[in-house]
Protein backbone atom coordinates (compact mmCIF):
# COMPACT_ATOMS: atom_id res chain seq x y z
CA UNK A 1 0.00 0.00 0.00
CA UNK A 2 1.48 3.46 -0.81
CA UNK A 3 1.84 5.74 2.23
CA UNK A 4 1.62 9.35 2.07
CA UNK A 5 3.00 12.35 4.09
CA UNK A 6 2.20 15.66 3.39
CA UNK A 7 3.31 19.30 5.42
CA UNK A 8 5.16 18.90 8.30
CA UNK A 9 4.30 15.09 8.52
CA UNK A 10 6.42 14.75 5.40
CA UNK A 11 8.78 16.80 6.94
CA UNK A 12 9.22 14.90 10.30
CA UNK A 13 9.56 11.76 8.09
CA UNK A 14 11.52 13.08 5.66
CA UNK A 15 10.06 11.79 2.58
CA UNK A 16 6.63 12.25 0.97
CA UNK A 17 5.40 8.81 -0.04
CA UNK A 18 6.59 5.17 0.71
CA UNK A 19 5.14 1.85 -0.29
CA UNK A 20 4.34 0.05 3.28
CA UNK A 21 3.85 -3.79 2.97
CA UNK A 22 1.31 -4.33 6.23
CA UNK A 23 -1.61 -6.55 7.19
CA UNK A 24 -2.62 -3.67 9.69
CA UNK A 25 -6.75 -4.01 9.71
CA UNK A 26 -7.19 -0.08 10.76
CA UNK A 27 -5.59 2.86 9.94
CA UNK A 28 -5.00 3.26 13.56
CA UNK A 29 -2.93 -0.17 14.06
CA UNK A 30 -0.87 0.86 10.66
CA UNK A 31 0.42 3.90 12.69
CA UNK A 32 1.21 1.66 15.45
CA UNK A 33 3.55 -0.61 13.38
CA UNK A 34 5.30 2.93 11.58
CA UNK A 35 5.96 4.15 15.28
CA UNK A 36 7.42 0.93 16.15
CA UNK A 37 9.75 1.58 13.16
CA UNK A 38 12.16 4.35 13.86
CA UNK A 39 12.31 7.73 16.24
CA UNK A 40 11.12 9.81 13.23
CA UNK A 41 7.77 7.86 12.77
CA UNK A 42 7.39 8.34 16.42
CA UNK A 43 7.89 11.57 15.88
CA UNK A 44 5.03 12.68 13.26
CA UNK A 45 2.28 10.21 14.98
CA UNK A 46 3.49 11.50 18.46
CA UNK A 47 0.12 13.33 18.59
CA UNK A 48 -2.71 11.84 16.61
CA UNK A 49 -4.59 14.53 18.10
CA UNK A 50 -2.90 16.80 15.60
CA UNK A 51 -3.07 14.26 12.49
CA UNK A 52 -5.86 13.95 10.23
CA UNK A 53 -5.78 10.76 7.72
CA UNK A 54 -7.49 9.92 4.40
CA UNK A 55 -7.78 6.83 2.86
CA UNK A 56 -7.87 6.11 -0.99
CA UNK A 57 -8.39 9.80 -0.73
CA UNK A 58 -11.29 10.47 0.96
CA UNK A 59 -11.23 11.92 4.74
CA UNK A 60 -11.85 9.46 7.30
CA UNK A 61 -10.58 8.81 10.60
CA UNK A 62 -8.00 6.87 12.51
CA UNK A 63 -10.58 3.89 13.40
CA UNK A 64 -11.36 3.34 9.43
CA UNK A 65 -10.96 0.09 7.97
CA UNK A 66 -7.92 -0.61 5.37
CA UNK A 67 -9.49 -3.72 3.68
CA UNK A 68 -8.78 -3.13 -0.12
CA UNK A 69 -7.21 0.54 0.70
CA UNK A 70 -4.20 1.43 -1.85
CA UNK A 71 -3.39 4.15 -0.43
CA UNK A 72 -3.46 6.35 2.75
CA UNK A 73 -1.85 9.46 3.53
CA UNK A 74 -1.32 11.54 7.00
CA UNK A 75 -1.18 15.47 7.45
CA UNK A 76 -1.86 18.64 9.68
CA UNK A 77 -5.45 19.64 9.65
CA UNK A 78 -5.35 21.93 6.20
CA UNK A 79 -5.39 25.25 5.48
CA UNK A 80 -6.34 25.97 2.33
CA UNK A 81 -8.55 29.09 1.22
CA UNK B 1 -18.49 23.73 -12.27
CA UNK B 2 -15.17 24.71 -12.99
CA UNK B 3 -12.58 23.53 -10.87
CA UNK B 4 -8.70 24.10 -11.32
CA UNK B 5 -5.93 23.42 -9.39
CA UNK B 6 -2.75 24.90 -10.29
CA UNK B 7 0.96 26.63 -10.21
CA UNK B 8 0.19 29.89 -12.53
CA UNK B 9 -1.06 32.70 -11.21
CA UNK B 10 -4.96 33.28 -12.85
CA UNK B 11 -6.83 37.03 -14.17
CA UNK B 12 -9.42 37.66 -11.73
CA UNK B 13 -10.92 40.12 -13.94
CA UNK B 14 -10.82 37.87 -16.95
CA UNK B 15 -12.04 34.63 -14.80
CA UNK B 16 -14.96 36.68 -13.27
CA UNK B 17 -16.18 38.95 -16.69
CA UNK B 18 -15.68 34.96 -18.13
CA UNK B 19 -17.91 33.50 -15.50
CA UNK B 20 -20.50 36.02 -15.31
CA UNK B 21 -20.80 35.81 -19.40
CA UNK B 22 -21.75 32.32 -19.45
CA UNK B 23 -24.67 32.20 -17.03
CA UNK B 24 -27.95 32.25 -18.12
CA UNK B 25 -30.98 33.41 -16.38
CA UNK B 26 -28.79 34.21 -13.48
CA UNK B 27 -29.71 37.28 -11.59
CA UNK B 28 -26.63 37.48 -9.14
CA UNK B 29 -22.90 36.76 -9.39
CA UNK B 30 -20.57 36.71 -6.39
CA UNK B 31 -16.32 36.44 -6.28
CA UNK B 32 -14.27 35.86 -3.64
CA UNK B 33 -10.23 36.34 -4.01
CA UNK B 34 -7.86 35.25 -1.50
CA UNK B 35 -4.11 37.17 -1.15
CA UNK B 36 -1.01 36.38 0.47
CA UNK B 37 -0.71 39.12 3.12
CA UNK B 38 2.03 41.12 3.41
CA UNK B 39 2.55 41.97 6.66
CA UNK B 40 2.85 46.00 7.98
CA UNK B 41 6.55 44.29 9.32
CA UNK B 42 7.58 43.48 5.91
CA UNK B 43 8.81 40.06 7.38
CA UNK B 44 7.06 37.46 4.74
CA UNK B 45 8.93 36.27 2.42
CA UNK B 46 6.86 34.08 0.58
CA UNK B 47 4.49 31.51 1.18
CA UNK B 48 4.47 28.08 -0.11
CA UNK B 49 1.41 26.20 -0.89
CA UNK B 50 1.69 22.50 -1.03
CA UNK B 51 -1.60 20.14 -1.79
CA UNK B 52 -2.07 16.68 -2.33
CA UNK B 53 -3.22 15.77 -6.16
CA UNK B 54 -5.70 14.12 -6.77
CA UNK B 55 -7.75 14.24 -3.58
CA UNK B 56 -7.27 17.88 -3.64
CA UNK B 57 -9.60 17.89 -7.14
CA UNK B 58 -11.79 15.49 -5.92
CA UNK B 59 -12.22 17.10 -2.26
CA UNK B 60 -13.26 20.40 -3.87
CA UNK B 61 -15.56 18.95 -6.59
CA UNK B 62 -17.13 17.38 -3.32
CA UNK B 63 -17.74 20.58 -1.65
CA UNK B 64 -18.93 22.15 -4.70
CA UNK B 65 -21.46 19.60 -6.11
CA UNK B 66 -22.77 20.42 -2.19
CA UNK B 67 -23.25 23.97 -2.49
CA UNK B 68 -25.05 23.72 -6.02
CA UNK B 69 -27.44 21.35 -4.67
CA UNK B 70 -28.50 23.18 -1.38
CA UNK B 71 -28.45 26.96 -2.98
CA UNK B 72 -29.31 25.58 -6.48
CA UNK B 73 -26.29 27.92 -7.74
CA UNK B 74 -26.21 27.95 -11.72
CA UNK B 75 -22.08 27.45 -11.59
CA UNK B 76 -19.59 27.41 -9.58
CA UNK B 77 -15.97 27.94 -10.74
CA UNK B 78 -13.16 27.35 -8.32
CA UNK B 79 -8.89 28.01 -9.05
CA UNK B 80 -6.73 27.34 -6.18
CA UNK B 81 -3.27 27.84 -6.99
CA UNK B 82 -0.23 25.70 -5.17
CA UNK B 83 3.48 26.46 -5.36
CA UNK B 84 5.19 29.58 -4.01
CA UNK B 85 3.53 32.61 -3.61
CA UNK B 86 4.91 36.23 -3.07
CA UNK B 87 3.19 38.93 -1.00
CA UNK B 88 -0.09 40.16 -2.86
CA UNK B 89 -0.26 37.27 -5.27
CA UNK B 90 -3.44 35.43 -5.52
CA UNK B 91 -4.04 32.28 -4.20
CA UNK B 92 -7.54 30.84 -4.88
CA UNK B 93 -10.97 32.79 -6.33
CA UNK B 94 -14.60 31.43 -6.00
CA UNK B 95 -17.34 32.65 -8.04
CA UNK B 96 -20.78 31.40 -7.80
CA UNK B 97 -24.12 32.37 -9.51
CA UNK B 98 -27.40 32.30 -8.70
CA UNK B 99 -31.35 33.69 -9.28
CA UNK B 100 -30.93 35.71 -6.49
CA UNK B 101 -27.72 37.51 -4.03
CA UNK B 102 -28.64 35.84 -0.89
CA UNK B 103 -27.83 32.32 -2.56
CA UNK B 104 -24.60 32.92 -4.40
CA UNK B 105 -23.43 35.11 -1.07
CA UNK B 106 -24.39 32.06 0.78
CA UNK B 107 -23.04 29.39 -1.51
CA UNK B 108 -19.42 31.19 -1.80
CA UNK B 109 -19.11 31.43 2.03
CA UNK B 110 -19.75 27.69 2.35
CA UNK B 111 -17.37 26.81 -0.14
CA UNK B 112 -15.03 29.24 1.78
CA UNK B 113 -15.56 27.42 4.80
CA UNK B 114 -15.09 24.55 3.50
CA UNK B 115 -11.95 24.87 1.37
CA UNK B 116 -10.07 26.38 4.57
CA UNK B 117 -10.33 22.90 6.45
CA UNK B 118 -11.44 19.69 3.95
CA UNK B 119 -9.21 20.92 0.71
CA UNK B 120 -6.36 19.60 1.36
CA UNK B 121 -4.03 22.34 1.36
CA UNK B 122 -1.58 23.53 3.82
CA UNK B 123 0.42 26.89 3.76
CA UNK B 124 3.66 27.57 5.02
CA UNK B 125 5.08 30.91 5.47
CA UNK B 126 8.17 31.38 4.58
CA UNK B 127 10.25 34.56 6.31
CA UNK B 128 13.59 36.41 7.34
CA UNK B 129 13.73 34.27 10.75
CA UNK B 130 12.51 30.92 8.59
CA UNK B 131 9.91 28.76 7.98
CA UNK B 132 6.50 28.04 9.99
CA UNK B 133 3.68 25.64 8.62
CA UNK B 134 0.06 28.01 9.38
CA UNK B 135 -2.10 26.37 12.34
CA UNK B 136 -5.14 25.39 11.72
CA UNK B 137 -7.58 27.72 14.00
CA UNK B 138 -10.22 26.49 16.02
CA UNK B 139 -12.37 28.75 13.89
CA UNK B 140 -11.89 27.64 11.29
CA UNK B 141 -13.39 24.40 12.17
CA UNK B 142 -16.28 25.94 14.10
CA UNK B 143 -17.06 27.88 11.00
CA UNK B 144 -18.76 24.56 9.75
CA UNK B 145 -20.98 23.99 12.51
CA UNK B 146 -22.93 27.09 11.03
CA UNK B 147 -23.75 25.20 7.60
Amino acid sequence: MDVLYFAWVRERIGQPKETVETTAPTVRDLVKELRGREERYAAAFADLDALRVAVDQELTDFDASLAGAREVAFFPPMTGG
Amino acid sequence: MDIRVQAEPFDLGAETAAFAARQQGMGAVVTFTGIVRDPPDGGLGAMEIEHYPGMTEKAISGIAAKAATRWNTGDILVIHRYGRLAPSEMIMMVATAAVHRAEAFQAAEFLMDYLKSRAPFWKKEIGEQGADWVAAKADDEAALGRW
